[in-house]
Formats: structure tokens, sequence, C-alpha cells
């Protein structure tokens, strides 16, 4: 009995720190420099693809796979997704805030049909399997081999939290604070504005990549169903939760929400009978997207937050908006 | 203008600002009496152009009232304003550059009675015939001067009882604020109270009955225009703000 | 491209179309993306449904086809009712999200966040209340007849397209030609002056709301009417509204039409030429190429 929970928990452990992870790669995005990604979805998946393309056995029916060391195939997840977050960042950037938004919301959904469709390289609708998953050869002792596999996530989270809270202290990131809180200020100081932005989102969607080939290896294998746009919905929530601009908050809100998605979950399962599940799982989303927007109106530094980003002073005339909202805007990236 | 006239508009001690901890109007009792044309100076920075945004309605007020003849508009939404009489320009984007100038004038006369609304317009046409002969430009399209006299043609457009005007010559040629101020006194001549924010002192002075100088969110002198233009106290208020506002504070 | 696929391309393209001038409206005078705004397209279409079945079931008559059409005039009627209904539920979605947030002057992208939120609730709701499966207001086949110049339509398909044309020219002549229409114009580009000038911006904006949640409805029921009703249609079409809205300009709604009608037009192209597998790509291609290419659209003027 201990050992089953024990058992459940480091599974449970392993997966909220995959999310953790991701929360990660969004915070450097949207808590630290303002920029709305919308595809996360999409991000993760091609991180995900990328490593299972990289690790797998060779397969008869499809391109690839190239039996890669595990960490290779991490590596390149990271890089090929930093690769493809750096051409959307590129393309919108520049333009009003939101274009970025809709330009990642249509990432997701080209990755998600691409993966669909691409079957003689993604596996189609049928996905990927036998990925390989890290210390196989102790799978014989469960609670050894689920050990280690939450050490190593452990090690993982750790190590890019004390970097990514070093880059935040660093001239860089202090920079990038500067962008975020005043563009002008920045400007005038000579620093390239759009090039720190760029190279911040970046980063941010190689974690994101970086997270989608550790989960893909810690469940050993992945379909085109994995990346919905839920997934996105699932992060945020977790961001905004713990509270943006905030790294340990990240974390901590990954681990809480992950926590809240799973009790609910077990919740469906056990209450509702199988025909209905499928429309309670909706009514879970419909209750954490309610929760989401409860919290951006009643709590918008988020549970654990720090970092001011949303506040304005209140003003007795309701209703009336400002003549230029992007000047109020602490995180915009209008082309003047 | 005589003492007897009332106060057309006024405020008590009005706070004001767009951040709580940070107001920008520290308590001002400004009143101005019907058909009196009043110049609000002050260095940079003294609050006057705060002071008439609070006025019309665009910066909350920590405390204090603003009185538009008894009726208390403290709380009142900025777009309610101009139905009670209250006619604001900026002082900058004061048009919609967008809209044609027929448009312009008729977004302002809108708040009028269907049947009085042509009338208006056609009234201001021929005051401004700059405007009127030209009704479907752009009003993006104008110079500079023309611009601020398309803000004024649709501030008159209701026939306001007070008309403020938030440094209208900003940006504007020597000639072409002479021009406007000519404009603002005859405005002013047919009845319209008008209070002016200026930075160009002496231009303000000649054509305005009264002034009041602010000095850091306060009140720190006020008098006849006239007889303001060659006193030093102008100057020393410019000058030397802080100072100034301790010895000649109300 | 041969004629069966133009005909294809127009009908969607004018659900798009119908759908980007709600987007584009919201965008030019609230000022952000709204990502729920297929959500009203699909709620409206659900509102319709649930409103003409309770009225056949009140009385069969309103069943019966009228016409050469495949429907009764519980479907019409239906439109009417749920186009109010949609309406009130983007005033209320307002009400209870936007209007808060724009109170406090937050910003923008926390306003995007938010639709996102909605966005998420309004369609698990949906799909909560009406699961998954696809719904039909008819099941009647309806036979396709000539046209001329080689097109073939059926009359519900030719009906579609004359309601979608009446709705965006007056919807123009509104913005064009109306008191209301120039206030919106004069908010979506100055909204401190437009409230000093004396327009009651809470009114506008409201106004606002029920305009582009009643054209998302009733492309809605046009989705409905020639393809089917399912809880995902607002979220497959938000890519092809946010393209067409982009292409043809923000704030410019006979833009968002043309631009709509060229995406839908693509995309039939697209599913001829590639595969249907590949539809959903198009919007993403065009997104991706209006923005290197032209960022403010074809009829938007540069910011």
């Amino acid at each position: 009995m201990i050992f089953d929970l024990m058992a459940y928990g480091a599974f449970f452990l392993t997966m909220a720190l995959t999310y953790a992870i991701i929360c990660l790669g969004l915070n450097v995005q949207w808590g630290q420099t303002g920029l709305f990604n919308v595809g996360i979805a999409g991000f993760v998946a091609i991180g995900a693809y990328v490593s299972a393309l990289l690790t797998t056995p060779d397969a008869p029916d499809r391109f690839g796979g190239f039996g890669m060391p595990i960490v290779i195939g991490w590596l390149g997840g990271a890089l090929v997704t930093g690769f493809a977050t750096f051409l959307v960042g590129a393309l919108t950037i520049r333009l009003r805030a939101d274009y970025l938004a809709i330009a990642t919301f249509g990432v997701a959904v080209a990755v998600q049909l691409c993966v669909l469709n691409l079957e003689p390289v993604t596996g189609g609708p049928f996905g990927i399997s036998f990925i390989p998953r890290p210390f196989a050869s102790l799978a014989g002792n469960p609670s050894l081999f689920s050990a280690l596999n939450l050490a190593v996530l452990v090690g993982i989270v750790v190590l890019l939290y004390l970097a990514l809270e070093r880059l935040a202290r660093s001239p860089w990131g202090r920079v990038l604070r500067a962008i975020r809180e005043d563009e002008t200020a920045a400007l005038a100081l000579g620093k390239n504005a759009v090039r720190f932005r760029l190279q911040a989102f970046a980063i941010g969607g190689a974690i994101m990549g970086l997270a989608g080939a550790t989960q893909a290896h810690f469940i050993g294998f992945i379909a085109p169903d994995n990346y919905m746009p839920t997934l996105t919905f699932q992060v945020w929530a977790m961001l905004i939760v713990g509270g943006s601009g905030n790294n340990r908050g990240a974390i901590l809100g990954a681990v809480v929400v992950w926590g809240i998605w799973a009790v609910s979950a077990s919740a469906v399962s056990a209450l509702f009978p199988p025909e209905q599940q499928a429309r309670a799982a909706s009514l879970q989303i419909v209750m954490i997207g309610a929760a989401l927007c409860a919290i951006l109106l009643l709590r918008p530094r988020g549970i654990l937050g720090e970092v001011r980003m949303f506040h304005r002073a209140k003003v007795p005339a309701a209703g009336d908006l400002p003549a230029n909202p992007p000047a109020n805007e602490p995180v915009h990236a209008e082309k003047s | 203008m005589t003492d007897a006239a009332q106060p057309v508009l006024s405020t008590q001690s009005l706070v004001a600002g767009y951040e709580r901890d940070l107001p920008i109007v520290r308590g001002v009792d400004f009143t101005v009496r019907e058909g009196e044309f009043v110049v609000l100076l002050g260095p940079n920075g003294a609050g006057k152009s705060t002071l008439v945004k609070t006025i019309a309605g665009l910066v909350p007020v920590h405390s204090g009232t603003v009185l538009l003849g008894a009726a208390d508009i403290t709380a009142m939404p900025s777009h309610e304003r101009i139905r009670h009489g209250l006619a604001f320009v900026p002082q900058t984007e004061n048009i919609f550059a967008t809209l044609t100038i027929h448009e312009n004038l008729q977004i302002a006369a809108n708040i009028l009675p269907k049947e009085r609304r042509n009338d208006r317009i056609g009234a201001l046409y021929t005051m401004f015939p700059d405007l009127g002969s030209r009704p479907s430009h752009r009003a993006g399209q104008l110079s500079g001067g023309q611009r601020q006299m398309l803000a004024v043609a649709r501030a008159l457009v209701v026939e306001p009882s007070v008309l403020i005007l938030d440094e209208p010559s900003a940006g504007l040629s020597p000639k072409i604020v002479s021009e406007v101020f000519d404009r603002l006194a005859a405005i002013n001549e047919t009845g319209v109270t008008t209070v002016l924010v200026e930075q160009n002192v002496k231009a303000a002075l000649a054509v305005a009955d009264r002034a009041v100088i602010l000095v850091e969110g306060l009140i720190a002198h006020e008098g006849v225009a006239s007889r303001l233009a060659d006193d030093p106290i102008v100057a020393e208020l410019y000058l030397g703000a802080r100072h100034a506002n301790k010895s000649v504070a109300t | 491209m041969n004629p069966q696929a133009l005909m294809d391309g127009l009908i969607t393209g004018s659900m798009i179309g119908l759908g980007a001038i709600g987007v584009t409206l919201t965008y030019s005078i609230l000022r952000f993306a709204n990502f729920a705004h297929g959500e009203f397209v699909a709620w409206g279409a659900y509102f319709a449904l649930a409103v003409s079945g309770a009225l056949g079931y009140l009385s069969g008559s309103l069943l019966t086809p009228i016409g050469p059409f495949s429907f009764g005039w519980s479907l019409p009627i239906a439109a009417v009712i749920a186009v109010a209904l949609t309406a009130g539920l983007a005033l209320l979605v307002d009400a209870v999200l936007f209007g808060p947030l724009r109170e406090r002057r937050s910003a923008v992208i926390i306003l995007v966040m938010a639709s996102f939120g909605a966005a998420l609730t309004l369609r698990n709701l949906l799909e909560f209340i009406f699961t998954s499966q696809p719904a039909y207001f008819t099941k009647a086949l309806q036979i396709a007849f000539p046209i001329g110049g080689g097109l073939r339509a059926t009359p519900d398909q030719l009906l579609t397209l004359g309601v979608a044309a009446v709705l965006v020219a007056s919807v123009h002549l509104l913005l064009t030609r109306t008191a209301i229409g120039r206030s919106m114009r004069a908010v979506s580009e100055n909204q401190q002056l437009s409230g000093v000038v004396g327009i009651d911006v809470r009114k506008v904006i409201r106004t606002v709301w029920v305009l582009g949640a009643g054209l998302a409805c009733i492309a809605g029921v046009m989705a409905g009417l020639l393809v089917q009703i399912r809880p995902q249609m607002g979220l497959d079409l938000l890519l092809p509204l946010f393209a067409a809205a982009i292409l043809g300009g923000i704030g410019s709604v006979p833009g968002a039409m043309i631009a709509g009608l060229i995406v839908g037009l693509a995309e039939a192209l697209a599913v001829q030429l590639i595969g249907a597998e590949w539809r959903s790509a198009i919007a993403f291609v065009i997104l991706v190429v209006i923005l290197l290419l032209r960022p403010q659209g074809l009829f938007g003027r540069p910011e």
C-alpha cells in the first residue's frame, strides 16, 4: 500500500515536473518578457516529436528513428523548437502584441495538422511508440526505476531554475526587464529591444521543446491527441496560479494545477458512468477555464505572484478606455 | 466682468491625479464667473493641464468637488459633461483624423435635438469658412491651425456655456497663434465663458480678463490679466517656482 | 478551379467573412484579439438548434419546408431569436469579464488571455450540454441544380450567399452612414476624445458586441444549415477568422468580407490540389504571408 502510494506519488510528481519545465519556458516568454504565446501545445509537440524521431530504433514503416542516445534527443528537441520559436518571433515580434498571440495559435494548429497528416514521419494519428525511457535497464525494479526518473526531472527543473534565476539577474535579464517596463527607456539606452525579446522568446521555446522531449520519454509514446489546445490552457493556468514572472511560482503552480487536474479527473471517472465521462471531462475544463478568468479578475498577480504586471491605478470614469491603450500596456510590441 | 456675475464653474479643494499616491492637482479652489475669459498659467508640470482634464472628467479625482453652475459634476462621466454645457478641447489629438470635417461636427451635434443639428453645423461653417468650403475633406489632411479651428468649432457646435482649451497654441506658428487667440476672444465676446491653459504668457494675457497662476499643483497667484502683463511676480513664479510658492501662496 | 470548388469556397468564405467582421470590429474598437469570437459562432448555431427544435415540437407545421428550401419557418424564427441570445451572451461575457478588466485598465494582452479562458469555458460548456456529437437542422438532402457557368448550387446555398451579401452591405452602410456608425469609427480612433465630444463609449462597446455576436450567430446558423453543428466549430473557425480580419485590414468591414472570401476560396482550392486533410493549414499560410508582406492588411492603413 505504502509502496503503491509512493509509486503513484513519484509518477504524479514526475509528470507535474514536466509541466513545470513548460511553465518555466513560458515564464521566460510571458513573465519576464511579456510575450503572449497561445501555441504552447505546438511547441511542446515539436520537441517531443524531434526527440522521438532521433532516439527511437529504426522503424521500417516510417522515416527514422535514428536510435541516438536520449540526451541527443532532448538537446535536438530543444534546439529545433527554439529555432521554430525564433522564426515565429521574427515574423511577429515587431507587430502588435496580439499578432504574436494569433501567430502562435496558428503554429499550434499547423503543428497539430502536420503530426496528424505527415504519417511517414510522425506516425499520423497513431503517433510514435517505443520511445526509449531513461534507465530502461532498471525497469525490473519499479520503485528504483521511478525514483531515478523522478530524480532526473528534479535535476532538470533545479538546474533550469538556477540558470533562469541567474539569467534574470544578469545584465541580459535586467535589459529584458527594462524593456518590459518601459520600451522607450530601453531604446534610449541603445539596446535593441526587438533582438532581446526575440532571444527571450526563442529561449522560452527551447525550454518548452525540452519539456516536450522529456515528457515523451517519460511516457514512452506520443500521439497528436496529447497536444490539443487543452495543454496550452493547462500551462497557462499553472503560470497564472503561480504568478507570472516568478520562477518558483511557475513550478509550484504546475504541481498545484496538475494536482487539481488529476484529482478532478479521478473524481470524474469515479462519479460518472462510462458513457458520460467524456461529457464530464469537458466540465472539468469549464471549471478550470472559469477559474483562470476569476484569477485574472480577482488576483491578477497570481497566488504567489510578486511581479507587478497588470494593475494600473483605478479610475472612476468607469468604462472609459485610455485614448491610446498601448501606452498603458507594460508589455506591448507596437511598432510606433 | 463684474464681480456680481455668477460662478459658472468652480472647484473646491480639488485633489486629483492619475496615481492614488501621486496627486498632481493638490487642493485647488478655482472659480470662473459667467462670461469671463480666464487664462491658466504656470511653469511646466504645475498641473494646469491636469486641472482642466480633471474638470473635463478625464483624470481621477481624489477629493474635493467640481461644480458646473450649481450642479456637482465631480463623478459625472466625461460624455455627460458636454450635455451640461461644458466643452473641452484637448491639447493633442483633439479631432478625429480618420473622419471628415463634416463627420467631426456631426458627432458633436449628435447630442442636440435632431432639428437643430444642421443649423448649428451650418452656423459654424459660416463662422469658420475654411471648414465650410470643404466639409468632405478628411480632418487628418488639415494644417495645424485648421485642426485647432476644427477642434474649437467641434466644441462650439453644442453652444456650450463654458469652453475649456488646453494649450491650443502648441505647435503653431506665432502668426497662426494670434489668429487663434483673436478667434477665441471673439467667441468669448458672444458670451461663452472661456478657460485657456497657456504656455504663451504674453499672447494669453493680451486676450484674457483674468489670469490664474498655478505652481506645483496649487494656485500661487491670480489677478487681472492686463495688470499682470508687466508684473514681476509672473516672471518670479516662472523662474523661482519653489521659492515663490512659499511666499505668495494663497 | 473547378466550378464546385468555387461554390464551396464562396460559401465557406461568406461564413468566414461574417465572423471576421465581428473580429475586426472588436479588434478595432475594443482593441484586442478576441479568441472567444469563434465560440459565438458555435453558440449561435446551438441556440438556433435548440430554439428551432423547441418550435418544431410546439407546432409541427413550422417544420414543413418553405418553397425550395430544406427547412421550415422554425429555422428563420429560431435564427432571429438566436441572434438575440448570442448578443446577450456576448454582453454577459463583457459584463462579467472584459468590462471589469477594461475598467481597471488592464494591459491589452490580459484581455487577450481572458478571451482565451472564456473561449475554453464556452466551448467546453457546449460540449457538456450538447455532447461532441454533430447535429443538424434538417436531415433533408437537397439536390444542387445548375445555375449557369457550370456552377451548381442548392437553394439553401444560394439563400445563404444572398443573406451574407445583404448583411455585409447593411453593416457597411451602418458604419458609414449612421450616427452610431460614426461613433464607432470615432471610438476606434480615439476613445478619450470620443468621451469628450459626448459619445457614450460604453454604449458603442455594447453595440459592437451585439453586432459582432449577431453576425457570428448567423455564420453559425449557415454552417449548421450547410455543413453541421459541432462544439468544436468555433475553434476550427478561429484561425480563418483571424486570418481574414488581418488580411482585410483591421477595422475594415468590406475588407473582412473580401478577405473571408479569399480565405474560403483558397481553402477550397487547397482541398482540390493538396487534399482535404490540409484544409486548416491554409489560414495559417495566409496569415504568415500577410504578416510577412503587408501586416496592415489589404485595406488597412499602416500604423
